[in-house]
């Protein structure tokens, strides 16, 4: 499988090469324009179809690349700071990443935050400002632009014509593609792919989803700029035109319609636009008998088209012709020395003290003033009838939801004020009630990403791929712990195509992949068949064994009983009752709670 | 700057804010009611307006083409649905809606005489010709992907705007058009002249949210619509059809925003695509109120229109860089006070 890609890929790069020497003039310009937008296309992949941030204001950034090189090339008196930065290009594209650099983190930090639909609306916001900016500013030309921009040179040669321009669009290209592959298939990666899944289970496993999100955002904008600064030097003049909103627009649109997940969808997608376009300028003008924006409205209607037939774009429909594509069942499941581990704390220690924890939503109460505390090698459950505040509890402990008052220590170190992924780092992992895995990834990877913590390697590294060392023993400890839950067999299946009981496994995995002391179980037997629960009731038990503590939310009274060392009863809030599987089923307030009153 | 210019520069800010106020409606209802960012509303305040200058001046105005299209097209993809689901009784009102009430606006248009009626009619022959379009995009555009998240329906929005405005260009061209006043009337007040179509853009956009404000609080249709708003699946669970309530309040969106462009137009220049920054600026002042809240929406409006018309006094060439730049710390006010419950895809 692997080779016949190979083979895929080695046939593209070749033809790619050989273009420029087969092909008219008319097409090699066709081509590095296609190079160009899907340099900018790239970026909003990573962006937009794997971070799932829309933004509509790349062409901004591309304006930021092409406008920085263009003045600082053409400007006769450059302030003293910057006139060497106006001695060669590279050195102005070196400048306009930075400008670009500093201008998507500002942005970034003022939008990122932004939820939902509140960020695309950020962006076109911005990318209408920054475009009148352009426009409007003296220096830069006003709506005329700048002309007599130098050509390039690379090693000392001149690159002023189509075809020599060709070879560095499309090398530079290949290389983003590289690095986001790169970027893509690591643990940071991982990370970036755990956003789309909700931000609350990526942060429960350790990652830190602002700084993910910040990632992206300062790649895609990177991108751009350098989108920007070859079409720059390509046209050799500049005006405001091509970085209004409307090719912001069209950059999406060629990300959507490629595939917005899958990185050889920007390319697709780039090139399918930029051939419709300039075949419909060509053909509607002709067709309508006078001159207009026309393939404005084709590529409206198309799109719409699109996101009703095919969301998913066109590259999954052309993967899906190259059939066979999928797991194979003869992959070895990696291996690699294993990753060091923390020590359990000896049995007996006391991990985890609830104090007094109360939680307020506005007037009610959902938790008041719980007190409860587990040691190494115990399984705790916590049941109650439902609405009781067991998940209230339970999301104050793991740092989801922050208490409003009381005290939680853990190892001895309070952490009721911790956000959830400094609690992860301490040796605390969890699950959750409704599944929460990434259903396209593979199981192995999905439980990788619970291994996110012990990783150290960065975003740099990643996208040169110099962390395959840490990445291989990363991946291993995923399918350890996969072994280790009895998946074995499914390690390379898509996680959304097990059944239900496999997927709470799966989460179980992952979370121990954290290389935890303290696991937190939500509901974990909810909606499981009688085997599946006797399945997991021994996984338990095993971990248990092994020194692990376990605390357990559950409504399955049968399922506890059997399973816990001991059990928490709550019921509105309060704990009414606590101790021993047998002292706990005979309680009366308990029985009250349960069957409504024993007459 | 003296009094004088200051009271001028603020009867244009609310005079345009009245105007950004009424879109700010328009859309707070799409949004509240299918979660569409309705980004084509800009659209049809330029369509409003340019058909009324094309009937004016003797022309067919291309919106007509459009409305016979999008009838077709509705007309084909529904009467195929009903005949596949047997059910020949829905043919009747598809036709009727679809190709006889287009047929007949086309016959008006042509037999008419529209550019010899009186101005009252020939708004009235605009309205009717753009406002069908806001329900029938919607079921073209926005039906087959009611349950599909915000984020897709946003960039349908944005993919129809674009379409909408390809159009306007092809349907009118790319110069302006202004039409004559509804009125030459003009008062003088204290050292400021107000004119007669200021008043009236004031006057009507009060009566127009009034208007709104009686049918969401006093009719059934606006309680339904208030219903799905709240909850979509407990709207449905009574009765309320939710393709319906989308559809109204398409049309009450189109209503709005065609008859804003026809109030306007006597006071600037409208061209094919000036609908867009109309249209946003009524996107900020909507933003302004969450989406959701019309008074605050509506105060947000006049706000921008004041913003709008001083910067424009003091920074003309940054009047839009002002404009745009100030929904950022807006948004992320929104954002940081509106709980906002996590989307998964």
């Amino acid at each position: 499988m692997m080779r016949r890609q190979t083979v895929i890929l080695a046939g593209f790069l070749l033809l790619l090469a050989l273009a420029p020497r087969l092909l008219p003039e008319f097409y090699v310009t066709l081509l590095n324009y296609i190079g160009l937008y899907a340099i900018v296309a790239l970026g909003l992949v990573l962006l937009t179809g794997v971070g799932g941030l829309t933004s509509f204001g790349q062409a901004a950034f591309v304006g930021l690349g092409a406008y920085t090189t263009a003045y600082l090339t053409t400007a006769t008196a450059l302030p003293g700071w910057l006139a060497p930065f106006g001695a060669s290009p590279w050195l102005a594209l070196l400048a306009g990443l930075a400008l670009t650099a500093v201008v998507a983190l500002v942005l970034g930090a003022l939008t990122l935050r932004l939820s939902g639909h509140y960020l695309p609306l950020g962006t076109i916001a911005w990318g209408i400002s920054l475009y009148f900016l352009f426009g409007n500013i003296e220096q830069l030309g006003g709506h005329t632009g700048i002309t007599g921009i130098p050509p390039l040179s690379v090693f000392g040669l001149e690159v002023k014509f189509g075809r020599e321009f060709y070879y560095l669009i499309w090398v530079l290209l290949m290389l983003t593609v590289w690095l986001t592959q790169n970027l893509l298939d690591s643990r940071e990666g991982r990370a970036i792919r755990a956003l789309k899944g909700g931000s609350l289970m990526a942060e429960a496993m350790g990652v830190d989803t602002a700084r993910s999100k910040t990632v992206i955002f300062l790649i895609a904008a990177l991108f751009a700029c350098l989108s920007g600064w070859l079409y720059a030097h390509l046209q050799r003049f500049v005006n405001p035109t091509p970085f209004g909103l409307h090719i912001g627009i069209e950059y999406l649109f060629m990300a959507v319609l490629g595939g917005a997940a899958h990185v050889w969808g920007a390319l697709i997608g780039a090139g399918v636009i930029t051939v419709l376009k300039q075949w419909l300028q060509d053909l509607l003008p002709k067709l309508f008998g006078s001159s207009g924006n026309f393939e404005m409205i084709v590529f409206g209607l198309l799109m719409v088209l699109m996101l009703q037939r095919a969301r998913d774009g066109l590259w999954p429909i052309l993967a899906r012709l190259d059939s066979g594509n999928g797991s194979d069942g003869t992959r070895a499941a990696p291996q690699a020395e294993p990753m060091p581990k923390k020590s359990l704390p000896a049995s007996g220690t006391r991990l985890l003290e609830v104090n007094d924890l109360t939680k307020k939503f506005g007037g009610l109460v959902a938790s008041d003033k719980m007190n409860l505390w587990l040691q190494s090698g115990e399984v705790l459950a916590l049941i109650g009838p439902n609405g009781a505040g067991k998940s209230t509890v339970f999301n104050c402990i793991s740092g989801v939801d922050p208490a409003t008052s009381g005290e939680i220590r853990f190892l001895d170190e309070r952490i009721e004020k911790l956000r959830s992924r400094e609690i992860a780092r301490r040796g605390m992992s969890r699950t959750f009630q409704h599944v929460r895995l990434l259903p396209t990834m593979s199981v192995l990877e999905n439980v990788a990403i619970g291994a996110h913590l012990r990783g150290r390697k960065g975003v740099i590294s990643a996208l040169l791929h110099l962390e395959r060392a840490e990445e291989r023993r990363l991946m291993a400890e995923a399918a350890r712990q996969i072994e280790r839950v009895g998946l074995g067999e499914h390690m390379f299946d898509q996680a959304g195509s097990l059944p239900l009981g496999q997927q709470r496994i799966l989460e179980i995995a992952r979370a121990l992949a954290a290389d935890p002391c303290l696991l937190l179980l939500d509901e974990p037997a909810a909606g499981l068949r009688y085997l599946e629960k006797q399945a997991l009731a021994e996984l338990l038990r095993k971990l248990r064994s092994e020194g692990m503590a376990i605390l357990l939310v559950e409504h399955d009274v049968e399922f506890v009983m059997g399973l816990a060392d001991r059990v928490v009863v709550m019921e509105f809030g309060e704990k009414i009752a606590e101790g021993l599987p047998e002292q706990v089923r005979q309680d009366p307030a308990v029985l009250e709670a349960y069957l409504g009153g024993v007459a | 700057m003296d009094l004088q210019i200051a009271l001028l520069l603020g009867q244009d800010g609310i005079t345009n804010g009245a105007i950004y106020a009424l879109l700010a409606l328009a859309l707070v209802l799409i949004f509240a009611v299918t979660r569409v960012i309705y980004i084509p509303q800009g659209e049809f305040v330029a369509f409003g307006a340019l058909t009324l200058a094309s009937l004016q001046a003797g022309k067919t105005p291309g919106t007509l083409w459009l409305l016979l299209g999008a009838g077709v097209a509705i007309a084909l993809i529904d009467g195929v649905l009903a005949l596949r689901a047997g059910a020949l009784r829905r043919l009747p009102r598809v036709f009727l809606w679809n190709l006889a009430y287009p047929l007949a606006a086309a016959a008006l248009v042509f037999f008419g005489k529209p550019a010899t009626l009186p101005m009252a009619a020939q708004i009235l022959i605009s309205l009717a010709l753009v406002v069908p379009l806001g329900p029938m995009i919607y079921r073209l555009a926005y039906q087959p992907l009611a349950e599909a998240s915000v984020l897709v329906l946003l960039i349908v929005s944005v993919a129809v705007h674009l379409a909408l405005v390809g159009l306007g260009l092809l349907f009118f061209g790319a110069e302006g058009s202004r039409t004559p006043p509804f009125s030459d009337a003009s008062f003088d007040l204290g050292s400021i002249r107000v004119t007669g179509q200021t008043l009236w853009v004031l006057v009507s956009s009060s009566l127009l949210i009034v208007a709104l404000y009686v049918f969401f609080d006093r009719t059934l249709y606006g309680k339904a619509l208030r219903a799905t708003a709240i909850n979509r699946v407990g709207a449905r669970l009574m009765g309320i059809s939710t393709i319906m309530a989308g559809k109204l309040s398409f049309l009450l969106a189109a209503l709005i925003g065609a008859f804003s462009g026809i109030l306007i137009a006597p006071i600037t220049t409208i061209y094919y695509d000036t609908g867009f920054l109309i249209g946003l600026k009524g996107f900020v002042a909507a933003i302004v109120g969450g989406l959701t809240s019309y008074p605050i929406a509506a105060a947000g409006a006049i706000l921008v229109g004041l913003l709008e018309s001083y910067s424009s006094f003091w920074a003309s060439a940054f009047k839009e860089v002002i404009v745009f730049t100030l929904i950022i710390p807006v948004l992320v006010w929104r954002s940081l006070t509106t709980h906002h419950v996590e989307e998964e895809e």
